[in-house]
């Protein structure tokens, strides 16, 4: 594939994202809510709650130990859902991807575009978050703010994990099997709510196999918190490749269900 | 664009698996003309438009849009075409407007541009009252209209509709047939499927009957029916003493259902005679039509 054929697959991307941002923006004020009471909650009662009776770990408040961990999530849980029950409910009940193909664009910038606009409601989810840290002096401003083009980084891979989840789903009701059985665990084992190195090394191993969650964590904590993180580069390099070969994998598998 | 045939379709193939959804279809569509594909339900005219679209590739024979292969420039061809889906797939989130100049931007219109043509085709469709509405609020009708105002954005040089009416009262089949008309007449190229046979005969130029996959006739509506009934059709009850009285008379019918037909060229006389001689006997005659043709070529058994 050479240069001249990017262009148009970029613009239809960037269509699809534009379509999804316009719907997004007429329910904006009903859209933004959640976002920012959902960590506050977590926050509230896991941060502050739950704070009272857990001494210092590794050497700083419960509360700021989590603070990372719980923007990594809600960077997760946006960026999850809206690629698998959002775009399945794009693609099958409101059937906007049929709209969309019989214009010029095709399916892989359908997909590219529902992926890139996951990973976006991934970083509105960190943007409201971060604010809301940054206000509770719980994180350093300028460290904080490189932890949102990360954010979207891992959206990326989040929504484009999800995509897959969707393409394959024979219902709406069998999305709750990925929820379940993969985003649930991921946020409790992610190094979310404890130090990752606790577990057994296998487990840890398998986290860092398997968890985009919990690359994201790592390279949040390090940031916001000033702990070491030795593989950050480890962590990048991970989160940068599952985003390239999930992205390729939910194409594939839109194309073999609806390209028949 | 300035092609006299618009689409070309020669020993047109497509299978799922060991089904055969088209099987060995050719035909051709001309510039400006309103071409009809009419068949029972899994008759393979949705998959036909999807070939057409360029969403469905096609497991063999031949095929061209604007002379283009749908399977290496689905892009260029999709920009040229307005298609009317089955379903409709507007933006539930979005308003009537606002689902016209988001489509826009799919075929790369400028806003300002996409502006004036939604304003032309809301008038058009005399939706312009209904600009801000959102779509749950519309009727079925409106809908259709909506879903042909948005197929219309690009100015498409072919306009495919999937069964446009279907589900809609008289009224709203009506206005959407007087509309699809008036763009025949403006020099638009409309390929439509339907399983109305009324609404083929009312707008096709031409038209092919299918069933399981294959093309069984192809023509205008009027030269279909003169060539299968060259007289009218004589209908009476399907009861034991007509029976008797038509065998008296050496008359051939068919029973269908409740009544019994009567295809024979000397209607008139044989109407009157069948008066007289068979008394009590309701009887009527009325001229053959294309549902008589399609029923006379696929049969009568129900399709699922």
């Amino acid at each position: 594939m050479n240069v001249k054929d990017l262009l148009p697959i970029i613009q239809g991307s960037f269509l699809v994202w534009r379509r999804n941002a316009t719907v997004f923006s007429r329910h904006f004020t009903v859209n933004i809510v959640p976002p920012f009471l959902e960590p506050l909650l977590y926050l509230g009662a896991i941060g502050f709650g739950i704070g009272m009776f857990v001494n210092d770990v590794l050497g700083m408040p419960f509360v700021v130990f989590i603070a990372p961990g719980i923007f990594a999530g809600s960077v997760m849980f946006a960026s999850f859902y809206e690629c698998a029950y959002g775009t399945y409910v794009r693609m099958y009940y409101q059937k906007t991807f049929d709209a969309i193909l019989a214009t010029p664009l095709t399916l892989r910038e359908v997909i590219i575009g529902e992926i890139l606009w996951g990973a976006t409601r991934g970083l509105l989810s960190a943007c409201v978050f971060y604010l809301v840290l940054v206000f509770l002096g719980l994180v350093p401003v300028l460290n904080g703010l490189i932890c949102l083009p990360l954010a979207f980084l891992a959206g990326i891979t989040f929504s484009a994990i999800a995509a897959c989840f969707s393409a394959i789903t024979p219902s709406i009701d069998a999305l709750s099997y990925p929820s379940t059985l993969y985003v649930s665990p991921m946020f409790l084992f992610s190094g979310t709510f404890f130090p990752i190195s606790v577990l057994p090394e296998a487990v840890q191993i398998g986290a860092f196999a398997l968890l985009p969650l919990a690359h994201l964590v790592a390279l949040a904590r390090s940031l916001m918190t000033g702990l070491p993180d030795p593989i950050w580069a480890l962590n990048l390099l991970w989160l940068i490749a599952a985003a390239i070969i999930a992205t390729t994998v939910a194409i594939k598998l839109f194309e073999r269900r609806l390209i028949v | 664009m300035t092609i006299s045939h618009i689409i070309r379709a020669q020993t047109l193939e497509k299978r799922y698996g060991d089904l055969i959804a088209v099987n060995n279809v050719s035909f051709t569509v001309r510039e400006g003309e309103l071409f009809g594909f009419l068949g029972p339900n899994g008759a393979g005219k949705t998959t036909i438009m999807r070939m057409i679209q360029c969403v469905s590739p096609r497991t063999s024979g031949d095929l061209s849009v604007f002379s283009l292969d749908p399977d290496k420039d689905g892009r260029k061809i999709r920009a040229h075409i307005g298609v009317v889906p089955q379903e409709t797939n507007l933006d539930p989130d979005l308003t009537v407007q606002d689902n016209i100049l988001v489509y826009a931007r799919f075929f790369g219109i400028s806003h300002n541009e996409a502006v004036l043509r939604t304003e032309e085709l809301l008038s058009f469709f005399d939706l312009t009252q209904k600009r801000d509405t959102p779509i749950e609020s519309l009727s079925g009708g409106m809908k259709r209209r909506l879903l042909l105002a948005r197929a219309l954005i690009n100015r498409p040089s072919l306009l495919i509709l999937d069964e446009p009416t279907i589900g809609l009262d008289p009224q709203a089949r009506h206005h959407i047939w007087e509309r699809l008309i008036r763009l025949k007449h403006e020099g638009n190229t409309i390929v439509l499927t339907t399983h109305y046979l009324d609404e083929a005969a009312r707008l096709c130029d031409r038209l092919v009957i299918m069933d399981q996959g294959q093309i069984l006739i192809e023509g205008s509506p009027s030269t279909l029916v003169s060539q299968y009934f060259s007289s009218d059709i004589i209908e009476t009850d399907n009861e034991p003493d007509v029976r008797r009285c038509l065998d008296i008379h050496k008359v051939s019918y068919e029973i269908a259902g409740e009544t019994i037909q009567i295809h024979n060229p000397h209607t008139r006389d044989l109407t009157d005679n069948l008066l007289a001689s068979c008394s009590g006997v309701r009887i009527s005659r009325r001229p053959a039509t294309l549902e008589d043709v399609f029923l006379l070529l696929t049969g009568r058994r129900i399709r699922e």
